[in-house]
């Protein structure tokens, strides 16, 4: 079976063309950054609204929660069969399962930014505006960064299954393979996928690691 | 929409379909869970105990669930040697997530029992197994709990992802109703996928005040 898998990933002709691997995974990426940016650009400000005034706390947990629950294979095909075959509401349905994470990631940082150091922002005369953007926003990035990682995990698995209802990928390799009983092929995407998944988290923690001032760096990284 | 769910479950083939998969479903999602707990209890243990295990430990743990539920279904049988079709790989994969989930919180909860109560249970002449299953054992429940609710409900979310790979749960209603173009059956099975999971979850809330009946008599 070893064998059988390291000659399907070995084979250059698996790797070139419409449907190779090469094209497939670039898609996969693609569908990745694009669902997370566009997550991220509604999650975010949604998440420093309700953590900076308090309001809708409250929902923000529940449906979090909720979410969590979510399959997320009735929603891909849920969403399909409502707005028709195509990119657009296969993608859509990785937008909304990515928003929570981020929401409750950039929520959770606001509000447990140091009330000492909020304390002491609003005696020294800040405004509301210079909180958040000089205090609050700057604690909130170590968990900010997690709902984005924990978004773009999602995201990666959640590519991979939407294949079923007509998205490219890396998933889309996968099912073709179960389609023929291609066992070499599936595990060959099926590790694709993983290392993918392996290789955003990789990256997007080092990019936390470079934007998270240094000072806010937890002092346990420190020992030793 | 009300209409139709009345006519989806007049049909007797309907409504045995969506039993039959619910059942499944619950066996899928919650035989992992127990597994799992199971697997992380010594491993997170084992991190506890042995200092520099743990970041190894961890390591592994945090690379298994990074891995998609999907291709993780896909990998296990060409790794363990089980069929491509065998509701075992769900079993196995949610398994490992499971444990991967649990493995820093046993951790954090053994490392957090008081040092004078274990000093007070050896001093009784509890020996460390003892020690270690009616003393720190449940006074690591309570931190224990938060991250167990959180497994729960992913294996029920994830298990349906199975169905891709041809295996029962109610991801069925997922593919039988995207096939048919029948939107009746996707909703009821969301719908029952997330009643599943708040239930399952009521429930552990009410295993956790039964196993830990010192915190309602602090409260008193």
């Amino acid at each position: 079976m070893i064998g059988e898998l390291v000659a399907w990933l070995t084979n250059p002709a698996n790797w070139t063309g419409q449907g190779g691997i090469l094209v497939q995974t670039l898609l996969h990426l693609y569908y990745c950054v694009v669902s997370v940016a566009v997550a991220a650009l509604v999650g975010v400000p949604l998440g420093v609204y309700i953590g900076h005034t308090g309001r809708g706390a409250v929902f923000v947990v529940g449906a979090s929660n909720a979410m969590r629950a979510l399959p997320t294979l009735g929603v891909v095909t849920l969403l399909v069969l409502c707005f028709g075959l195509g990119e657009a509401p296969a993608l859509a349905g990785l937008v909304i399962l990515a928003v929570p994470a981020i929401v409750s990631g950039t929520y959770a940082g606001i509000t447990n930014a140091p009330p000492d150091a909020v304390d002491a922002a609003r005696g020294m005369g800040m405004t509301s505006w210079q909180r958040l953007w000089q205090v609050e926003l700057p604690n909130a990035l170590p968990l900010l960064f997690g709902g984005v990682r924990s978004a773009m995990l999602q995201v990666v698995a959640t590519a991979a299954v939407a294949a079923y209802v007509g998205l490219g990928g890396l998933g889309r390799i996968l099912l073709d393979g179960l389609k023929i009983s291609d066992y070499a092929q599936m595990a060959g995407a099926a590790i694709m996928i993983a290392l993918l998944a392996v290789l955003l988290d990789l990256v997007l923690a080092g990019v936390s690691r470079r934007l998270i001032p240094r000072g806010l760096v937890p002092a346990t990284r420190n020992r030793r | 929409m009300i209409d139709e769910l009345i006519r989806f479950f007049a049909s007797p083939s309907n409504r045995e379909l969506v039993v039959g998969q619910l059942g499944e479903h619950i066996y899928l999602s919650l035989v992992p869970l127990v597994l799992g707990v199971l697997l992380a209890l010594p491993l997170g243990r084992l991190a506890q105990r042995v200092r520099w295990l743990r970041g190894p430990l961890q390591g592994t743990a945090n690379a298994f669930y990074t891995v998609p539920s999907l291709a993780l279904f896909v990998l296990i049988p060409g790794i363990v040697g089980t069929p491509l079709l065998s509701p075992l790989n769900v079993v196995i994969a949610l398994s490992i997530y499971t444990a991967a989930l649990l493995l820093g919180p046993v951790a954090d909860a053994l490392e957090s029992v008081p040092a004078h109560i274990t000093a007070a249970a050896t001093a009784l002449g509890y020996r460390p197994r003892r020690l270690f299953l009616s003393v720190e054992l449940p006074l690591s429940v309570p931190v224990l709990a938060a991250a167990v609710r959180v497994a729960s409900v992913s294996n029920i979310s994830l298990v349906s992802v199975g169905a891709l790979v041809g295996i029962g749960g109610l991801g069925r209603l997922f593919t039988d109703g995207f096939q048919r173009d029948y939107l009746v059956e996707i909703v009821v099975g969301i719908v029952l996928t997330l009643l599943l999971a708040l239930v399952v979850d009521l429930l552990l809330v009410a295993l956790w005040r039964v196993l830990t009946p010192w915190t309602r008599a602090e409260r008193a």
